[in-house]
């Protein structure tokens, strides 16, 4: 088992696709002060699916923010697919994100009163295509996660599971090369659970790409390439390999 | 992105009724208000539009066109005499009281016109002759007349028929069209000579004196020099339109209260559409974080609810000025309230509700800039 805070060396070639050094966030100023990440290294490589886990406030959603660009950090570096964000304009780090990062959210944060495909397509619009090719591309991700016929129903008319596999096809509708995963599975039953992951699994092996979910399921951690598991702000240990094997048959 | 804002705010049945609702509602009032507004400004000189002369000469001070302060016979030759005048004819006006044939009172404008030339005559007349006035006891009057004068038990008067004018009998040779009077009193066209017998004596009796200019004098020059020679007070028509509308804002409390009706329809669409518009972006804020998570820039988001708020402007100005129209459509031919619908009307209650709608969408703007995309990760 790796020690707190290492960054683990990978024998293999693959690159790395998210590096955070030495990260610090404060939340607050005086009495209401909390610091939720107290200097934390972090890395995830192209091809992984990478969970964070860890219990209530320990940080993990914290380092999910810094990194998707979308809370500013106090001191450290963040490098994501090779951009560094230090001392990006907000306006540069939310092009960013629109091109290269896909989001699923633990409540799916689809819009009800646009249909699936429009909810869909939505980030293609996003980064300038055309409706009729979005609406288009939109439908077709939709067939591919098992939901065709239901383009044009709106959200509240699918079920839980079918509602994130309509996040999961709008996190992929711009072919990003990070998808960034808030609880993907923490609303779902078990199989549906384990139905999203097997997309999200899928999702992660396209070249160039990479999944970082954080989770509190421990029905999701034998999906992992590797797990990050936080403490009080800081990274307790990192897992791959063997060591990984041994902390999911702990859990299963 | 811009159809998916329409449908964002569409899709929200409740919000987007409410808010259309509430802007029609504060167009509605604004426009039907200022129209029933200009209407009234319209009757206090309509007076004027109904005699028809190029110059008004009237005792000294007088303040607008519905007031009477009465003159001397002679001043009637002293206009005359002044250089530039073609013709000057005097004309008696009061309110005086008639009796329809079941004995009740009403109240009527009585004019009396220049025998000789019938000049001030009313602007179209629908039956009978006007020439007849210089025969005795002949009086024309307008539809107002005809609608007030009819007795309640009779049926509707008509040429030939009598009424009383201050006991004395009052017969109808003509019906003619005006424009009515600010006072709400029906006209009734007499000849100069006949008025004055209908009207209670009095020291002085003629009313005003009305004057054409000589061809090719100009109508102002022609108006102070009737003034300077006789010490009288002389209004060209547009002058005396403009000091009668002056006098009623200054002097009743008629601009106050329409005012007062304007704004309040202006607050309550500030407030309504303000309020409903914040809270839809409150409501909205979650996807909203979700949009900016996923790329999209305060300035897109901001497009978006400007978008928003002026689709629901438009709409509600729409129907706001839309209802005040066929309000006046029905109104219009029972000839009460007033109702003048202008361009000038219809632009002002625009601006006003393109400020509301600025208004609502900076509110929601404001906070979308706030707004850190992070929100989307707390559960």
């Amino acid at each position: 088992m790796s020690s707190s805070s290492s960054i683990p060396t990978d024998s293999t070639t693959s690159k790395t696709a998210v590096r955070v050094r030495d990260v610090t966030k404060t939340f607050g100023t005086g009495d209401g002060r909390t610091v939720a990440l107290k200097g934390v290294d972090f890395e995830t490589r192209e091809g992984e699916l990478h969970l964070v886990v860890g219990p209530s406030g320990c940080g993990k959603t914290t380092l999910l923010s810094v990194v998707a660009g979308t809370l500013d950090w106090d001191a450290g570096e963040i490098d994501v697919l090779g951009t560094r964000l230090n001392g990006m304009k907000k306006g540069a780090v939310t092009a960013f994100r629109g091109r290269h990062i896909g989001f699923i959210f633990q409540q799916f944060n689809l819009i009800p009163t646009l249909t699936c495909v429009e909810n869909v397509s939505v980030p293609l619009l996003l980064n300038g295509v055309h409706r009729r090719q979005a609406e288009s591309t939109a439908a077709e991700l939709l067939q591919r996660v098992g939901l065709g016929d239901k383009g044009r129903k709106h959200p509240t008319e699918l079920s839980g599971g079918q509602q994130q596999r309509v996040a999961i096809a709008r996190a992929l509708s711009h072919e990003p090369r990070l998808i960034i995963c808030d609880e993907p599975t923490s609303a779902l039953d078990r199989d549906t659970g384990h139905h999203i992951m097997d997309l999200l699994s899928t999702a992660a092996r396209a070249p160039g790409r990479c999944v970082i979910i954080v989770t509190h399921d421990p029905r999701t951690y034998g999906y992992a390439d590797r797990i990050t598991e936080m403490e009080d702000g800081r990274v307790r240990q990192v897992l791959d390999g063997d060591a990984l094997r041994h902390y999911v048959a702990q859990h299963a | 992105m811009f159809h998916l804002a329409l449908k964002m705010l569409m899709g929200d049945r409740a919000k987007y009724i409410m808010l259309v609702g509430g802007l029609t509602f504060a167009a509605l009032l604004m426009t039907q208000q200022n129209a029933v507004f200009q209407g009234l400004l319209s009757w206090t000189t309509s007076h004027l539009r109904n005699m028809r002369a190029s110059i008004w000469v009237v005792e000294a001070h007088v303040d607008y066109a519905n007031e009477t302060k009465p003159l001397r016979d002679t001043d009637v030759n002293r206009v005359r005499s002044v250089k530039g005048v073609d013709f000057a004819v005097p004309m008696y006006q009061g309110i005086l009281k008639a009796k329809d044939s079941d004995g009740a009172d009403k109240q009527i404008m009585l004019i009396g016109l220049h025998g000789a030339t019938l000049f001030g005559r009313p602007p179209q007349m629908l039956a009978g002759s006007l020439q007849q006035l210089r025969l005795p006891n002949t009086v024309v009057i307008d539809e107002l007349g005809v609608q007030r004068l009819t007795a309640k038990s009779k049926r509707t008067i008509r040429i030939g028929d009598t009424f009383e004018i201050n006991d004395r009998e009052a017969r109808i040779v003509g019906i003619c069209r005006t424009e009515r009077h600010f006072f709400g009193y029906p006209y009734v066209f007499s000849s100069y000579d006949q008025a004055l017998q209908y009207a209670p004596r009095q020291r002085k009796m003629l009313s005003v004196i009305l004057a054409e200019p000589k061809p090719g004098a100009a109508i102002s020059d022609v108006a102070l020099a009737i003034q300077r020679e006789t010490g009288l007070k002389a209004y060209t028509s547009e002058e005396f339109a403009k000091v009668t509308v002056e006098y009623i804002w200054k002097n009743t409390g008629i601009p106050m209260s329409f005012m007062t009706t304007i704004i309040l329809g202006f607050i309550v669409g500030v407030a309504v559409s303000g309020q409903t518009f914040f809270s839809f972006v409150l409501e909205n804020l979650r996807h909203l974080g979700a949009l900016k998570a996923m790329g999209a820039s305060t300035w897109t988001l901001s497009r978006m609810l400007l978008l928003q708020a002026f689709t629901v402007g438009t709409i509600g100005y729409g129907m706001g000025v839309g209802l005040a129209a066929l309000f006046g459509f029905a109104v219009l031919p029972v000839g009460q309230p007033p109702f003048l619908l202008e361009a000038g009307s219809m632009i002002k209650t625009a601006v006003a509700i393109v400020i509301m709608c600025c208004f609502s969408a900076l509110l929601g703007i404001r906070k979308v800039a706030r707004l850190e995309p992070a929100i989307v990760f707390r559960g």
